[in-house]
């Protein structure tokens, strides 16, 4: 801070922190991550392309986007691994490329995938890495928070996938951060492990604290994140809540069926086109009367619909309009 | 910087207790020099290495210079690649404690796992072999050790950095040092006139094993050389300065 004595004092109340020219105003109460025209190049490819992205205090903050959209980069930036070549970046008030110390006391990094060490217990490694904060979070509470407050003898080489993830966010929250990076945390959990993890991360927020999540799964988005950002080819191709980034794709809702062997599909149905399995499908901005009629024909027809089904767009069919995968989908798609 | 000091001797318990529970590498650490010495004593038992130097005079030294270079160098360089490859280092880089702590550390277990190793090594000469240790040149010892180990351990950290993957740890690792260690008077005598004794003279191992050669039978080997000394001071730092330029804190594989 020693640079702010250099700047002209402008008037303001009493204790107020100036921000310092060439940081982006860190607003304490409002936003953890402040990203302006942030730009980061390998050699000559730009991975990301002047993006700006602010993630306020206290809230999950979800960003998706393909492999090589350049997700990891922006946030290996913001976590101080990496510098950029352009643009401002404020995390916690500090800009990451110094690798502040006390930016690093305050912030919790669990990585896509870092080893631990192999032959510590569970409790042991917690330990190691709570010595290095100056506030830990205190261990039971740690193994108690992430399940595995049965295990604290085990070594670590002997934990299973699952289990050596929740030790990797444990580790991430030895230093009971207040803002905590989660890059991808439920890859190679089952159904139940990851439903328990999502508790973990929401009851976080609850205290007060933010997450940057990383993820592709849209359901883990849909679920966790408060707000989001898709990534696409270095750029923010959305940004916003869900029902914010689902409005941004079609509204029209898709109704799915199968007709029995050698019955004729309908006419009369715009759009109107084979499916998987064998199935129809088609898409109307009115589905009440369009299921009316199709309902109406089946009856008048005698033929059975099987596996009906009426959904609205999702995140993962805005998702992949956004990326340009729902073209490279549909032709895998037989 | 003061107070990051007390976490290095942390770093080490950690680094040690993690050491020893792998069962098989701690034994074969100990075991490996070990087994070095008796095959050498069983093949040039009978003979005089030098004028007035028994096998197991020369091979006691001569082993303790390779169990420095074996727990510095050897097991530094492939000990690093490994963290480095499982992303520990990574991990480490973004917690608040400052990343040279968690390498002093890693340094100081290779260090003292190399002083246990000397201490082995010393012991097994003098019981099995009946090689007397130099009590009295305990200080010339540990000069001698310390800037050894300092020395290896730079230069493994430095030959870390040049290994791409962990798999290719030990054909790095082994290629660079084995040839040394056989022209550097470690496995086998050479002739001071050799070229090849005159090639390792460029190198520390034939530094460090004349050291310590003058440490056990300065009758034959004279007094310690500080030229020698000084040769190993400079890759020490040349190691360190090295290690700078190739190391890497991310998984390169």
């Amino acid at each position: 801070m020693a640079s702010a004595a250099c700047v002209p004092r402008l008037p303001g109340r009493a204790g107020e922190k100036l921000a310092e020219p060439a940081t982006v105003p860190y607003a304490p109460g409002v936003a953890a991550i402040v990203v302006q025209g942030l730009r980061k190049s390998y050699g000559a490819v730009e991975a990301v392309h002047g993006i700006d992205l602010t993630v306020r205090e206290g809230e999950i903050f979800g960003l998706l986007g393909p492999n090589g959209a350049g997700k990891t980069t922006t946030v290996e930036i913001l976590e101080g691994f990496r510098e950029r070549n352009g643009g401002t970046v404020s995390v916690l008030g500090h800009d990451p490329a110094n690798r502040d110390r006390e930016m690093r006391a305050r912030i919790g990094i669990v990585l896509q995938s870092a080893g631990v060490e192999t032959y510590l217990t569970v409790s042991e490694v917690i330990d190691l890495y709570r010595g290095y904060y100056p506030h830990p979070r205190d261990r039971d509470e740690l193994l108690a928070l992430v399940g595995l407050a049965d295990r604290p003898r085990v070594r670590v080489g002997s934990l299973s996938g699952g289990q050596r993830r929740r030790l990797d966010v444990a580790v991430g929250l030895c230093g009971d951060p207040d803002l905590l990076f989660l890059d991808e945390p439920t890859t190679g959990f089952d159904p139940g492990a990851r439903r328990q993890a999502w508790e973990v991360i929401r009851g976080l927020t609850e205290k007060g604290k933010t997450v940057l999540l990383t993820t592709h799964f849209m359901d883990e988005a849909a679920v966790l994140a408060d707000r989001l950002a898709v990534m696409n080819a270095g750029t923010i191709v959305a940004e916003g809540t869900l029902d914010e980034i689902t409005g941004l794709g079609s509204q029209d809702t898709t109704i799915r069926f199968q007709l029995p062997e050698g019955a004729a599909p309908p006419d009369g149905f715009d759009g109107l086109k084979p499916a998987d399995r064998g199935g129809f499908e088609f898409s109307t901005a009115d589905p009440t009367p369009a299921l009316h009629r199709l309902t109406g024909w089946a009856i008048d027809s005698q033929v059975e619909l099987t596996d009906l089904t009426v959904t609205r767009p999702s995140l993962e069919d805005t998702y992949l309009a956004l990326t340009g995968q729902a073209a490279e989908r549909a032709e895998r798609t037989p | 910087m003061s107070s990051d000091l007390w976490l290095v001797p942390r770093q080490i318990r950690y680094e040690n207790r993690a050491f020893w529970r792998n069962h098989a590498a701690a034994f074969f650490t100990f075991a490996f020099p070990l087994i070095f010495m008796v095959v050498f004593n069983a093949i040039f038992g009978a003979q005089e290495i030098s004028a007035g130097v028994k096998a197991a005079t020369f091979y006691t030294p001569a082993i303790v210079a390779f169990s420095v270079v074996n727990a510095c160098y050897t097991n530094l360089a492939m000990g690093i690649t490994a963290v480095r490859e499982e992303g520990i280092l990574k991990r480490v880089r973004g917690t608040p404690m400052p990343a040279w702590v968690y390498l002093v550390g890693r340094m100081g277990e290779s260090v003292l796992v190399g002083l246990l190793l000397v201490l082995v090594v010393s012991v097994f000469g003098a019981v099995v072999y009946g090689v007397p240790f130099p009590f009295e040149r305990l200080p010339e010892l540990l000069l001698v050790l310390l800037v050894g180990s300092a020395c290896f351990c730079g230069l493994g950290l430095f030959v870390s950095g040049l290994v791409p993957n962990e798999r290719a740890a030990p054909a790095v690792v082994n290629a660079t040092i084995l040839p040394l260690l056989f022209i550097s008077d470690v496995f086998v005598k050479l002739p001071p006139d050799n070229a090849l004794a005159q090639v390792a003279n460029v190198f520390p191992v034939r530094h460090l094993a004349l050291a310590l050669q003058s440490i056990w039978t300065p009758e034959a080997s004279g007094a310690l050389n500080l030229t020698d000394v000084a040769w190993i001071c400079g890759w020490a730092v040349i190691g360190l300065l090295l290690a700078l330029r190739t190391f890497s804190w991310e998984p390169k594989g």
